[in-house]
């Protein structure tokens, strides 16, 4: 996981450069194994079941990214949250190099189908479209959507590697799709490269400058090795790239891109978007859904325009092609635009300190804060409402709950 | 929790996190007494305890001004036996409750104006969400949880966004959060919530027999949920308010920026400070009839 070969391509080495070149003969699988050692981290409990590995590494280099990437955006509170993002994804001949285990490929779509999901689950309101690059030609697999299944299933039935890779071929055929979507949505590309060439019938820098015209964001994350071709890409567009040194780092990279990127006001224009709130039918009633044209019993919403029936929420009305949402949809994203702020570490500072009495227990679950020893453990300190938390609520507090709940358990005047 | 013997847990055991309201100013003008709402919960608490030895109870009290546990079965000052099993509980129970009463009521500073008079539902329902990550975390076999609200004062508008992140990640790790709503008027914070955790949502008709709704709809294990007839949900209201008059609407406009919702046409959102094109809205409409006829 922290072997430093390629991360300083990913935006500037930080942290890992003193284990560099250690293991330089090793394929990147084997590397994951004798670095990490993991066979010696594993305890027994007094019965002789395992007990679980100790996170305490893992939860740092979490925090620590996390808290890089909140100090980066924590003065915006605008973000992209209507993205129309397509996945280009490389099926060149390169992609069934056997670097990654069992191939580049089978690794490439089990991390996208949990991409497409997690990417869903943050952005209720966005859009996902699949184009693969095959024998040199870019070929749209799936029509701009938002539902995961869709996307996965075709994923999955078109998995055969052959031929080279042109990321010109790519990148006009997304140009055109995504010309074609509303002023306000941002239009994003998401490439998973595996080639160290691109084979193009023209020149590509025209391209590029033209994507740059279009506002689209275009990210690359490599599986093989840097190309200039592809950092010229992302520089020019707004993006980011990135190479994956093996799979555990690929999947990192992958779910960064799931998050909503902060809005540039020059990429989409701010827009008051006509949006209904159908209701849910009454259970037991019957009618003909205008999505699959199939008569259903229950379980519908109504076009509050056209009254036509859908079948499931959020979808574009197909008669009247009002956006049809649900208030829950939109409440899904509202912690992007107002995050809680990352807690303080309890130094030793703060224990001496009279003023602040010693809280024994987390606020949230009320785990013992101290030590075996009956010292202070490791803590963290909600800067507004001053409660202590252990670590792992500080993971979940920040990363799924998104409440601090000292915050939310006194009132506010 | 470490002490009691992994191999006895099976798929009914039951972690309840209970929510308890103890807002003053509901029970001053409800018709149940929360003397006696406090009888039905405990004899209710008690019958959890003893449908099966291994399952617990965690009590949160959700107050006006702040939120504490006031009771959890698994911690060793409630593992006395001494006096048999259920005065130990309740007394504690009552004890700790007192003095989160004192306190909350100490903390409240002036006397609030204006209607509403929510109870701190976000809070309370924060930390027992925190407490369940902690059971997650405990191993691989752990009792299965699930939080039961009880709750009868309103909604607080200004808890919204606050209650929705919540019910999302309590969505994510599947826990279901049932809903008994004792007020005159209806939740729809509770509604969503059991709606879309998967939980049992119902308010019930006579509240002079509450432990026999506790009993029947939510002391059955989420194992055993699959063989019963529990109360279908009624209608959930999915409709949103905007947010310039908080009007309840069923089209409206949203500010692509930060998804806020307005019941008309604005110049600028009062929310993110964005300025809309003014004859944008109509333009994206039609664009995107333009491009929804080549597919259909």
């Amino acid at each position: 996981m922290n072997n430093g070969a390629g991360r300083r391509i990913n935006g500037g080495a930080e942290e890992d450069d003193d284990e560099d070149d250690v293991n330089g003969d090793l394929d990147a699988w084997e590397r994951t194994y004798t670095d990490e050692r993991s066979w010696e981290s594993l305890q027994e409990d007094e019965s002789g079941m395992l007990r679980p590995i100790d996170n305490q590494a893992l939860y740092h280099s979490q925090y620590r990214r996390r808290l890089r990437s909140l100090s980066s955006t924590a003065a915006r509170i605008q973000k992209g949250l209507i993205r129309y993002l397509y996945i280009v994804i490389d099926l060149s001949r390169a992609a069934s190099e056997m670097d990654f285990r069992p191939s580049r490929i089978a690794v490439i779509a089990k991390h996208v189908e949990t991409f497409i999901r997690e990417f869903f689950y943050q952005n209720p309101l966005s859009q996902v479209g699949i184009v693969t690059i095959k024998d040199g030609v870019a070929h749209c697999l799936t029509d701009i959507g938002g539902s995961p299944e869709s996307h996965i299933n075709a994923l999955m039935k078109k998995l055969e590697c052959s031929g080279d890779s042109s990321l010109q071929n790519a990148l006009d055929l997304v140009d055109g799709y995504l010309n074609q979507i509303p002023s306000y949505g941002h239009r994003e590309v998401l490439i998973l490269y595996s080639a160290l060439s691109t084979c193009d019938p023209g020149d590509i820098m025209d391209t590029i400058q033209k994507c740059r015209k279009s506002k689209i964001r275009c990210s690359v994350i490599g599986l093989a090795a840097e190309m200039f071709i592809c950092k010229h890409l992302c520089q020019e567009t707004g993006g980011t790239y990135s190479v994956a040194l093996d799979e555990s780092h690929f999947k990192e990279l992958i779910l960064e891109h799931a998050p909503p990127p902060p809005a540039i006001a020059e990429f989409a224009v701010a827009n008051l978007i006509k949006m209904g709130f159908p209701q849910r039918a009454a259970e037991g009633s019957i009618s003909i859904c205008s999505c699959h044209k199939e008569a259903k019993v229950g379980a519908g919403y109504t076009c509050p325009r056209c009254k036509a029936r859908a079948c499931e929420l959020p979808t574009e009305c197909c008669v009247c092609g009002l956006t049809l949402v649900s208030s829950p949809h939109l409440a899904r994203s509202y912690h992007h635009l107002f995050p809680i702020a990352p807690f303080d570490e309890v130094t030793s500072s703060h224990l001496n300190n009279p003023n602040c009495k010693l809280q024994r227990n987390c606020f949230g679950c009320q785990q013992s804060l101290l030590d075996p020893g009956n010292k202070p453990g490791p803590a963290v300190v909600c800067p507004k409402c001053k409660r202590y938390f252990c670590l792992d609520c500080d993971i979940y507090i920040h990363e799924s709950l998104h409440n601090c709940p000292g915050c939310d358990s006194l009132r506010h005047s | 929790m470490a002490s009691a013997p992994s191999k006895l847990y099976a798929d009914d055991v039951s972690l309840v996190v209970v929510l308890l309201d103890t807002n003053p100013f509901f029970w001053s003008s409800s018709s149940l007494s929360f003397s006696q709402f406090l009888s039905h919960v405990l004899a209710f608490l008690n019958a959890i305890l003893t449908l099966n030895q291994l399952n617990q109870v965690v009590v949160i009290a959700t107050g006006y001004n702040s939120c504490d546990y006031v009771f959890d079965s698994s911690s060793d000052l409630n593992r006395s036996f001494e006096n048999g099993r259920m005065p130990v509980m309740c007394s504690s129970l009552l004890q700790k409750l007192e003095e989160f009463l004192i306190t909350d009521e100490q903390l409240s500073k002036e006397e609030p104006e204006g209607k509403i008079k929510p109870s701190l539902f976000s809070g309370s329902l924060s930390m027992a969400l925190c407490y369940i990550q902690r059971v997650f975390r405990s191993g691989a076999l752990h009792p299965h949880p699930r939080i039961l609200c009880l709750q009868g004062s309103l909604d607080g508008p200004e808890q919204y966004v606050a209650i929705m992140n919540a019910i999302f990640s309590a969505q994510r790790s599947s826990v279901p959060i049932d809903s008994c709503y004792i007020g005159s008027q209806n939740s729809a914070f509770l509604q969503q919530a059991s709606y879309i955790t998967g939980g049992v949502h119902h308010k019930p008709q006579n509240l002079d027999g509450l432990f026999q709704y506790l009993m029947t709809i939510f002391a059955t294990d989420l194992h055993s949920r699959s063989f019963i007839h529990l109360p279908k949900p009624v209608g959930v209201d999915f409709r949103a308010s905007c947010f310039c008059h908080k009007n309840t609407i069923d089209m409206g406009y949203i500010c692509s920026v930060c998804l806020s919702i307005f019941c008309k046409h604005h110049k600028k959102c009062s929310t993110c400070g964005s300025v809309f094109g003014q004859a944008q809205s109509e333009a994206a409409s039609a664009s995107d009839k333009k491009r929804k006829t080549p597919e259909t």
